[in-house]
């Protein structure tokens, strides 16, 4: 549960919270995105995280970190308790990706979720060429990664569909971070979804 | 090793308050003193005093020695110091000890103004309630208006939070360790056996001091205070004359361990204030004004809140915590929360582990003075 969220994904977050709004992040690592939507925003926040180095290092920059496990760590929180939830690089690694996404769809009025994109072309190029894709935002081998879940924007769309949840806005990036518009399930390396119920 | 060094040597202090001070039992003590011990300078705002309360068989001596006895370390000489997490370059840190103790404040051992004599079993019961309103007049003695942070373990973290609910505008931060919002009824049920093995001591009923009851009581402590791993660590079956004897003197190492802690404790203290720490324990729930809510209880807080728990307490564990940090989150409340990998059960929060008090000293650096 480590938060490697580039500038680009934080501004696209930041432009998604109102001032005054809570959120939720979790993985929140040493609370980088916290704080800049603290500070920017006038957010109020909180994350969790499990990693004890990530939390003392939330600690250390002030930010209202819990230290808990995702599944565990969402079942203490009210209904609708924050206006955001956020998970950032971290859906694909989750086994239970219906459950978290009802959860954080319970306690957040709405979510962000992020995720790298399998069907990004340089992914499908790997496969075609015999290997498992290493890139930028998919940054492992396929014997050590974390990643337990592989599915692309397409896929993710088709669940939103059949779990009811609408998606509110959708921003796709390629390798460096830039904006893709076009054939985003082909162009885009990592999507960046808001969504609600 | 600790980080940063001790406070070195230290003097007991002794403050008195003549104004009458009424409890929540209903009773009314005239007067009453504390001991208290201070470490660091108070700033001239006095606006970077740190209180630390005490759990149930603590006191005032928080840190340092004393010149005339230097083996008597500070019950928690290794988080209060220069470059430690309680870090008395910056923080004027306050021990007290609570009223009912047998450190020196007002308590089963004073002289009762109305006999002459001492109160012993008379003395009334306190509540944690009431510790913080002696506490807020030592604050008002040293010039104190608001601390900076209350923090404590176990009893003493209930005290930290307390005061965020009882004086919200008189602290800034509230370090909550190894604590729980309430007893549970298995926790009260320990207290019991505990208070049964003073109270039922025919040396008790004589008037005379209960050993036996309080050395039961600790050893019946102590096994809650430790885990199961640790103890197996520890001792494991071993045996202490490499045989069993058939017998009932000490064999298994753990007994020699029990006995001893337990010899240790009754040689010095007092089963009135035992009794009446256990009682204060018991009674402390301050979500109950709130219909059980304690997201209600502690709305009224100012502060913000670090809780800290330990995987292997088992007698107040980190699902209680969770209990606090929940009832934060659910009032929009400042709060970070802490789960630490510790072996050392409920005792944990005494224990220097470099990790936990990383954490505590991360998050003191970021309160203001």
């Amino acid at each position: 549960m480590t938060n490697t969220l580039g500038r680009a994904d934080f501004e696209a977050i930041a432009s998604w919270v109102q001032p005054g709004e809570s959120v939720l992040d979790l993985g929140c690592g040493d609370g980088a995105l916290l704080k800049l939507l603290a500070a920017e925003r006038g957010a109020r926040c909180w994350g969790v995280e499990l990693d004890p180095a990530n939390v003392l290092a939330a600690v250390a920059n002030g930010v209202n970190v819990i230290q808990g496990n995702l599944e565990g760590g969402l079942a203490g929180f009210e209904d609708r308790a924050f206006d955001h939830v956020v998970l950032s690089r971290t859906l694909q690694t989750v086994r239970h990706t219906q459950g978290i996404l009802a959860e954080m769809l319970r306690v957040g009025r709405e979510a962000v979720v992020s995720f790298p994109n399998f069907a990004y072309w340089k992914n499908r190029m790997a496969v075609m060429a015999g290997h498992m894709p290493v890139s930028e935002d998919l940054p492992y081998q396929w014997f050590d990664t974390p990643n337990v879940r592989f599915f692309t924007i397409a896929d993710f769309d088709a669940l939103c569909t059949r779990m009811g949840i609408v998606v509110r806005e959708r921003m796709v990036l390629d390798e460096k971070g830039v904006r893709v518009e076009e054939e985003q399930n082909f162009l885009g390396s990592l999507a960046v979804y808001r969504i609600k119920r | 090793m600790a980080l940063g060094s001790s406070v070195g040597i230290v003097e007991a202090k002794r403050a008195r308050f003549d104004e009458p001070l009424r409890l929540r039992c209903g009773a009314t003590l005239p007067s009453f003193e504390l001991m208290y011990e201070t470490y660091g300078t108070l700033n001239a705002a006095g606006s970077n005093a740190i209180l630390v309360c005490h759990a149930l068989s603590g006191h005032h001596h928080v840190a340092g020695r004393y010149a005339a006895a230097p083996d008597n370390v500070g019950w928690w000489d290794n988080i209060v110091g220069p470059g430690r997490p309680l870090d008395t370059e910056r923080f004027f840190v306050v021990g007290v000890n609570n009223l009912g103790g047998c450190h020196g404040s007002t308590g089963p051992a004073s002289t009762n103004p109305a006999t002459g004599k001492p109160w012993g079993r008379d003395f009334p019961i306190v509540t944690v309630e009431d510790w913080i309103a002696a506490q807020a007049r030592l604050a008002d003695h040293l010039g104190i208006g608001q601390w900076a942070a209350t923090i404590g373990g176990s009893l003493g973290g209930m005290q930290a939070m307390q005061w965020t609910i009882q004086l919200p505008a008189r602290v800034r931060n509230a370090l909550v360790i190894a604590a729980a919002p309430k007893l549970s009824a298995e926790n009260i049920a320990f207290n019991e056996v505990a208070r049964q093995a003073i109270l039922s001591d025919p040396d008790y009923a004589i008037g005379k001091r209960p050993e036996r009851g309080l050395r039961l009581a600790r050893m019946l402590g102590h096994i809650t205070y430790l885990s199961d791993d640790q103890m197996a660590d520890k001792f494991g079956r071993r045996l202490r004359y490499g045989e069993v004897r058939y017998g009932f003197d000490v064999e298994f190492e753990v007994e020699s361990y029990l006995r001893h802690q337990g010899d240790k404790f009754a040689g010095w203290f007092d089963a009135d204030t035992y009794l009446r720490m256990t009682k204060a324990l018991d009674y402390y729930d301050p979500a109950a004004p709130c219909g059980g809510d304690l997201a209600a209880a502690l709305a009224p807080a100012q502060a913000q809140f670090l809780v800290v728990s330990f995987t292997t307490d088992w007698r107040f564990s980190p699902a209680r915590s969770r209990e606090i940090v929940n009832a934060l989150v659910k009032n929009r409340q400042d709060v970070a929360y802490a789960e630490i990998e510790s072996q050392h059960g409920h005792d944990s929060f005494l224990m220097e582990d470099a990790h936990y008090q990383g954490i505590v000293a991360a998050y003191l650096r970021n309160v203001t003075t």
